[in-house]
């Protein structure tokens, strides 16, 4: 149903299946399906993991962790079930990638969390899929039937004498869900309320077996790392980042879409080439690169490439591949606003920090963007924010604070220019009577 | 789990500690004198590591790393007082107070709350935060629980006592994000046992009780840890006492003293249930009824007329002691009765066999159980009672035993109470044939067939049970006589410890003090019995007995003939009217425990030290009572209670305008730290008697002043002589919202058992 | 109570899939807010039988997760993403169009024709095709006011038809 685009630059491997159709086992199956968890068997979980860590693959959710250094940590006896889990809670604002994965290819996430299973000894994975993505929960379900159909799930897969059955499973609206340990709670019936670690889920995870996390995206582009190699995938990358991922360009672009670019790819090429440039003419203001919760860049900070350490070194991540490009007309206190309104929105509330952190950055965003702000609010921001970082339970906290950090860092006069009640420079004001009451 | 073979060594900012392996990192420093603070641990209940304010810096770890629920290990270098730390804490704090009502000057915690406490200690003075807090009105959610949410740090500790540590499961967390809430399980209103467990954990004023909120200040109350005057458990609660016109008044039980047995454990009973020390039917001066009415009277007009009619009985007089009254108090009555009055004519009500129990154990030359042991045991047997109902901390300590190290339980039961839940093994019996389970057990097919459980179930839970290498048995008042000696002869061998399950607060004291017919205080056989209690209320209703003496008890209403107590010239001495009382020709009234001191012992023989708490003027303890009467009756009152020097009661009398003057010798010795030594009316006395005569009652003095229970023992009874006499057992079955006569009169109590689950049969003692 | 066939259809497929019962309980949830317009309180009441957990545990879970409510929707809930992409392409005034063109308050209300409602929603994982929205399930992309109002038109049809 998303509209697909194409760019020449495009290096075409996670979704080289795009609208053709795979969603059918038959076209899957024309189109190389199944095939990687054929060999899969054929290598057995010590050669996998070698291929994945050739491959150089690091996770597509949002960390980057090393995929097959992840599978290795599973211990190989263990009294109790293992488990993969395909994290296809996608809600990171600004990232909208796993939704067309399950949309054309959702074969190539069941291969993939095939191939992790067999790699790890384990003999049930579940796909979890946001709830809002009610259709594609219904293709999956279709798939997976029709992987059952053809005997390459349940008992005895190929032939092989391995079992393995493959699960879907919807979640009900959570961000948190998205975080690996509140995931497993959710899929446990439980509130989204994240797991103390240690011990990490590759040790107690699902139902106290040890359990493989991954991304849709990651899972989907395993089957690929197996049929080009290891080597080969790692190589269409840059150093200790292999391969591709799919990179959701939104905000005021051209040409927003979805488009797959090789890591290391320059960014800058990626909004004025790929995404067409700043739209209606105007002028770059800032890129949030990774998805809502990494700090922007300023228009002068984008020559640097994609990938998991350039992006840390321009002191910001890749995180989930969701580059919003703000043009020079978008108020920042307006944008940081509407990011903590969302963080506030999804915190668990477990944990002070974030709970409490969240809720006050909000309202102090609030009014000052109403025009009710006072100077030290812009300290007190920044104070609260840097207060959040490393301290909270999980890492939504420091999603949460690490954006307006940002901002307020990099803004700073655009902050400035909303104090002593003057409106917003860009208009983008709310109406006075949102105006809250102040209690000093 | 704690493992405390195998100790690791770190270094906590810069001092050598040593703890045991799997300690957490917080434990460890406090066992070390290193104090991190926190909200969210609470040491026993599941880890959460939620409130982030035992942040601490460990070596190696890029992140602060939260100290409640890391493990201590070894070689592990851990910072809590760096400028990081410091700085996280405090921020932590500022962050939770931007929503936090600052109406600490009305809150019920102010002075005594921990999110106060670590902002003076950790310093947020300074607030940063302009904004309208967030507001959510306050609910009640029970007749004794407030929630305020905007007071709620959301620690989660109401929700784990209450599920964990209950096993109630009745609160739980609701919304997400700064919307969370605790919330009770039948929308706004909490479906409970009323325990308020949760209030006493919250760290905050998030949680209140109906019985204490928005009356003092915690300053303005004198605090004693006392023994609870309800169930036989014995839990130490501190009683919060302020002044008032009455004397003073109670307006608060809590566990916060933490020196008993039981811990931070304490019933709703216990909490809740002292509001009928000043209810307003409670009577304050004596009565005498003139032409079938009661008028006031002076102390000293109506022991002179209870003297008086007493020395007229003779042996014709009918004692009738309690299950409330000290041991003091107990022994004293029997031995005035024995060797004053010369009546063997002494009883009281009867909730358990304790009489049978002390014959088997000393025939068995078997031990006794402690309550202490009962947390620690590896597996347990329990046949019949129902802990959570009627010894709601054992049903505590059975919990946390298998919580925390899976002990086992095994349940024989005619009902499936809820312990069965926690039980490895549960088995089903017939109700009233738990006592052939013993006989059963050792091979008997009697015995199994009327237990009605096939051998499918009956097998398995033997096997189960019989490859135990150590056993705590705990018995309730289903078992009784033979059934008592089988069990005890069949488990005895195997070095089993027994616990015997009565009722009230002193029901093992007054056993064991000699409050019968035909034992002396030590089940030493009396050399003539006197009439039991029901024989003696059939004497009285015939006629044939002079006076009737019912000391703290409230036999009327058991008994259906009135005849009993309107024949003979009745004395009785309570705080209240009750059904026995307003037969009285003299009402005496009397303290309670928490307004007198002496010793008690629960049904597990832990003997332990009520202290005063309280005062109501016009009352008196039944021990200056009993002495007042011996007195005016002419007693040499130094043989009754051998103190040297003094020798007039009235040297000891109490407070207060009713008494008519000022209780001199009272002020005098209590200003100087004497009172122990110089007053006739100092149980101690009393108590080294006891120490000398009572078997197993020869315990540490030192500990029990100091506030430990002291296990007593059953073990040099002489049990020749000691008969078995189970038609006179009448248990209370007192529920959790039921205390027997007492109970009746708490307000509070009755309201909780109104809302609850349709309380229990009310067993009035 | 009893559960439609395909509800019961459904927890019976479900329930075999995991090891332990109650965790179907999100997804069910959600397709039995689905069959009923929200989650009843004999909903609650029959899972807490069935999954063996307390009526008030099943609450905590459904207060958890922002699609789940106890109350009725309108039949079309119009859930409308103002999140930082759809911010920055117009999504605020799509929801004020919404909301006006059809006279509810956001999050709370039903038209009087109990047809529609209207939410505000985090992201919805439609950044690249801003303005975005969902009709219950369905997705409206690169939306206009225009558009919106065609899609409310065409679904007003779409139940006057049936
Ligand atoms: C608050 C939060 C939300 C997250 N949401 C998602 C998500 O929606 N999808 C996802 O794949 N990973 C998400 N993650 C990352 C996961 O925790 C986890 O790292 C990931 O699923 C691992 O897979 P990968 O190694 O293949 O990336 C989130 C993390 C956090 C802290
Ligand atoms: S989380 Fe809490 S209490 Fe806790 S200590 Fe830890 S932070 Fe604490
Ligand atoms: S609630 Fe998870 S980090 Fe705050």
């Amino acid at each position: 149903m998303a509209t697909l685009v194409n760019h020449p630059d495009e290096v075409k491997i996670v979704s080289r299946r795009f609208g053709q159709g795979a969603a059918n086992i038959d076209r899957y199956l024309e189109l190389d399906g199944y095939k990687a968890v054929q060999k899969a068997l054929e290598l057995g979980p010590d050669g996998i993991i070698a291929e994945m860590k050739a491959s150089n693959l690091r996770g597509r959710g949002g960390a980057g962790f090393p995929t097959g250094l992840k599978w290795s940590f599973v211990p190989k006896e263990s009294a109790k079930p293992k488990y993969v889990l395909c994290n296809g809670d996608e809600s990171e604002p600004g990232t909208c990638k796993d939704r067309l994965i399950f949309e054309h290819d959702p074969h190539s996430v069941i291969e993939g969390a095939m191939i992790a299973a067999i790699a790890v000894g384990s003999h049930a994975a579940y796909i979890y899929i946001r709830g809002e993505y009610r259709y594609l929960l219904e293709i999956m379900q279709k798939a997976i039937a029709d992987a059952y159909a053809k005997g390459f799930a349940g008992k005895n897969i190929f032939g092989s004498g391995y079992d393995l059955e493959v699960y879907w499973h919807g979640g009900a609206g959570a961000y948190e869900v998205g975080e690996e340990s509140a995931l497993m709670e959710s899929l446990e019936g439980k509130r989204g309320v994240p797991r103390i670690r240690p011990p990490f889920p590759a040790v107690v995870g699902l139902w106290g077996g040890p359990t493989v996390i991954n991304n849709a995206e990651t899972l989907a582009s395993v089957p690929h790392v197996l049929l080009m190699g290891g080597k080969a995938y790692a190589e269409v990358g840059v150093e200790r980042n292999g391969g591709t991922r799919l990179f959701s360009l939104s905000g005021h672009l051209a040409r927003p879409g979805v488009y797959e670019l090789p890591l290391g790819y320059s960014l800058r090429k990626a909004i004025y080439e790929v995404g067409g440039g700043v739209a209606n003419g105007r002028q770059l203001k800032a890129v949030v690169p990774g998805g809502s919760s990494t700090p922007c860049l300023k228009a002068d900070e984008i020559d640097i490439a994609l990938d998991f350490d350039s992006t840390m070194k321009a002191g910001t991540m890749l995180g989930s591949g969701g580059i919003v490009v703000l043009d020079d007309q978008t108020c920042i206190v307006k944008f940081a606003l509407r990011t903590i309104q969302f963080y506030r929105h999804e915190s668990c509330g477990w944990c002070i920090p974030c709970r409490e952190g969240t809720d006050w950055l909000q309202k102090s965003l609030k009014r000052f963007h109403a025009g009710g702000g006072v100077a030290k609010d812009i300290d007190n921001i920044r104070y609260l924010a840097e207060n959040m970082l490393g301290r909270t339970f999980c890492p939504l906290g420091d999603a949460a604070a690490m954006p307006i950090l940002g901002f307020v860092k990099k803004f700073r006069e655009e902050f400035e220019a909303h104090l002593d009640g003057r409106p917003c420079p860009f208009g983008q004001h709310d109406a006075p009577h949102a105006l809250p009451v102040l209690s000093h | 789990m704690a493992d405390a073979t195998q100790n690791v060594t770190l270094t906590v900012n810069g001092k050598t500690i040593t703890a045991a392996k799997g300690t957490l990192l917080i434990e460890a420093c406090k066992q070390n004198g290193i104090e991190i603070p926190a909200f969210c641990y609470y040491p026993g209940l599941s880890l959460q590591g939620a409130c982030r304010m035992c942040l601490v810096e460990i070596e190696k770890m890029p992140k602060m790393q939260t100290a409640c629920t890391t493990p201590v290990a070894e070689g592990m270098v851990v910072q809590t007082e760096t400028e990081k730390v410091v700085q996280a804490r405090k921020s932590t704090l500022e962050i939770l107070l931007a929503n936090h009502p600052l109406d600490c000057p009305v809150c019920d915690a102010g002075g005594e709350c921990e999110l106060q406490d670590m902002t003076y200690k950790y310093g947020a003075g300074e607030s940063k935060f302009i904004d309208i807090k967030s507001h959510r009105d306050e609910q009640q959610w029970s007749p004794v629980i407030f929630y305020d949410r905007p007071r709620c740090i959301l620690c989660y500790r109401c929700v784990r006592v209450c599920g964990e540590g209950m096993d109630v499961w009745a609160l739980g967390i609701q919304n997400r994000g700064q919307g969370s809430v605790i919330a009770p399980n039948q929308g706004g209103k909490l479906d409970c046992e009323d325990c308020g467990e949760c209030i006493d954990i919250c760290p905050v004023g998030a949680l209140t009780s109906s019985t204490y909120r928005y009356k003092t200040r915690p300053w303005e109350m004198t605090h004693t840890g006392t023994v609870c005057a309800h169930c036989a458990d014995g839990c130490i609660t501190t009683v919060g006492v302020r002044r008032s016109d009455t004397g003073s008044e109670i307006v608060r039980c809590d566990n916060r003293d933490r020196s008993g047995l039981n811990d931070d454990f304490l019933c709703g009973k216990g909490r809740f249930a002292f509001d009928f020390a000043s209810s307003k039917e409670r009577v304050t001066t004596p009565l005498i009824k003139r032409d079938g009415k009661f008028v006031a009277a002076t102390w000293a007009e109506a022991v002179e007329l209870v003297a008086a009619r007493f020395k007229k009985a003779g042996a014709s007089l009918g004692v009738i002691g309690s299950n409330h009254t000290t041991n003091e108090e107990n022994y004293l009555l029997q031995k005035f009765a024995r060797t004053v009055l010369r009546t063997n004519h002494i009883d009281h009500h009867r909730t358990a066999d304790y009489p049978s129990f002390a014959r088997a154990i000393a025939s068995s030359k078997a031990q006794t159980a402690s309550l202490k042991d009962v947390a620690a045991a590896s597996a347990v047997l329990l046949i019949g009672g129902n802990p959570s109902e009627e010894h709601p901390f054992l049903a505590w300590q059975l919990r946390t035993a298998v919580r925390q190290h899976r002990q086992k339980i095994y349940v024989v039961n005619a009902a499936p109470i809820k312990l069965k839940k926690q039980a490895a093994h549960f088995l089903q019996v017939t109700s009233g044939k738990e006592g052939e389970f013993a006989a059963a057990f050792s091979g008997d097919a009697a015995a199994l067939a009327h237990l009605g459980v096939d051998t499918a179930r009956f097998d398995p839970f033997t096997a189960a049970l019989a490859s135990e290498s150590s056993l705590l048995v705990v018995f309730g008042s289903e078992l009784r006589g033979a059934g008592i000696d089988k069990l005890v002869a069949t488990f005895a061998p195997k070095g089993a410890k027994f616990l015997c399950l009565g009722d009230y607060a002193n029901s093992r004291g007054a056993a064991d003090m000699g409050l019968f017919p035909d034992l002396l205080p030590g089940y030493q056989k009396a050399e003539n019995s006197g009439l039991a209690l029901p024989q003696m209320l059939d004497a009285a209703a015939a006629g044939t007995f002079e006076a009737l003496w019912v000391v703290g008890a409230n036999p009327a209403a058991r008994h259906a003939d009135v005849n009993a107590f309107a024949k003979p010239f009745l004395v009785v001495q309570d705080m209240f009217l009750t059904e026995t009382a307003q037969h009285a020709d003299v009402f005496l009234p009397a303290s309670f425990a928490y307004e007198k001191a002496g010793t008690v012992t629960n049904t597990a023989g832990d003997l332990q030290r009520l202290k005063k708490a309280s005062d109501v003027h016009g009352v008196k303890p039944d021990f200056e009572i009993i002495l007042r009467i011996a007195e005016k009756m002419g007693a040499d009152i130094n043989a009754l209670v051998p103190f040297r020097g003094y020798t007039s009661a009235d040297a000891g009398q109490s407070r207060g305008p009713q008494s008519g003057e000022a209780d001199r010798n009272a002020v005098f010795t209590e200003a100087r730290g004497l009172e122990a030594k110089t007053s006739p009316l100092d149980p101690t006395i009393t108590l080294e008697e006891i120490a000398q005569t009572v078997p197993g009652y020869a315990v540490s003095r030192l500990k029990l002043l100091a506030g430990e229970a002291q296990p007593t023992t059953l073990v040099q009874i002489d049990p020749a002589g000691i008969a078995s006499h189970s038609e006179l057992i009448v248990p209370a079955r007192n529920g959790l919202y039921a205390s027997g006569t007492l109970g009746g009169y708490s307000e509070t109590l009755r309201a909780m058992g109104a809302t609850h689950r349709a309380a229990e049969p009310v067993g009035a003692d | 109570m009893k559960f439609s066939d395909q509800l019961e259809a459904r927890f019976a497929g479900m329930i075999t899939h995991y090891p332990a019962r109650r965790s179907l309980l999100v997804p069910f949830l959600l397709y039995s807010q689905d069959e009923y317009g929200y989650v009843t309180d004999e909903v609650i009441a029959e899972l807490s039988r069935r999954l063996e957990i307390t009526e008030l545990d099943i609450r905590n879970v459904i207060s958890y997760y922002s699609m789940l409510r106890t109350k009725p929707a309108g039949r079309f809930n119009v859930q409308v993403c103002t999140n930082i992409c759809c911010l920055l392409r117009g999504g605020e005034e799509m929801l004020a169009h919404a909301r006006e063109k059809l006279g509810v308050q956001v999050n709370k209300g039903i038209t009087p024709d109990g047809m529609f409602s209207v939410e505000e929603v985090e992201c919805i994982g439609a950044c690249s095709w801003a303005p975005a929205m969902q009709v219950n399930y369905t997705f409206h992309e690169n939306l206009t006011p225009e558009k919106i109002d065609k899609i409310l038109d065409d679904y007003r049809s779409e139940a006057a038809h049936k």
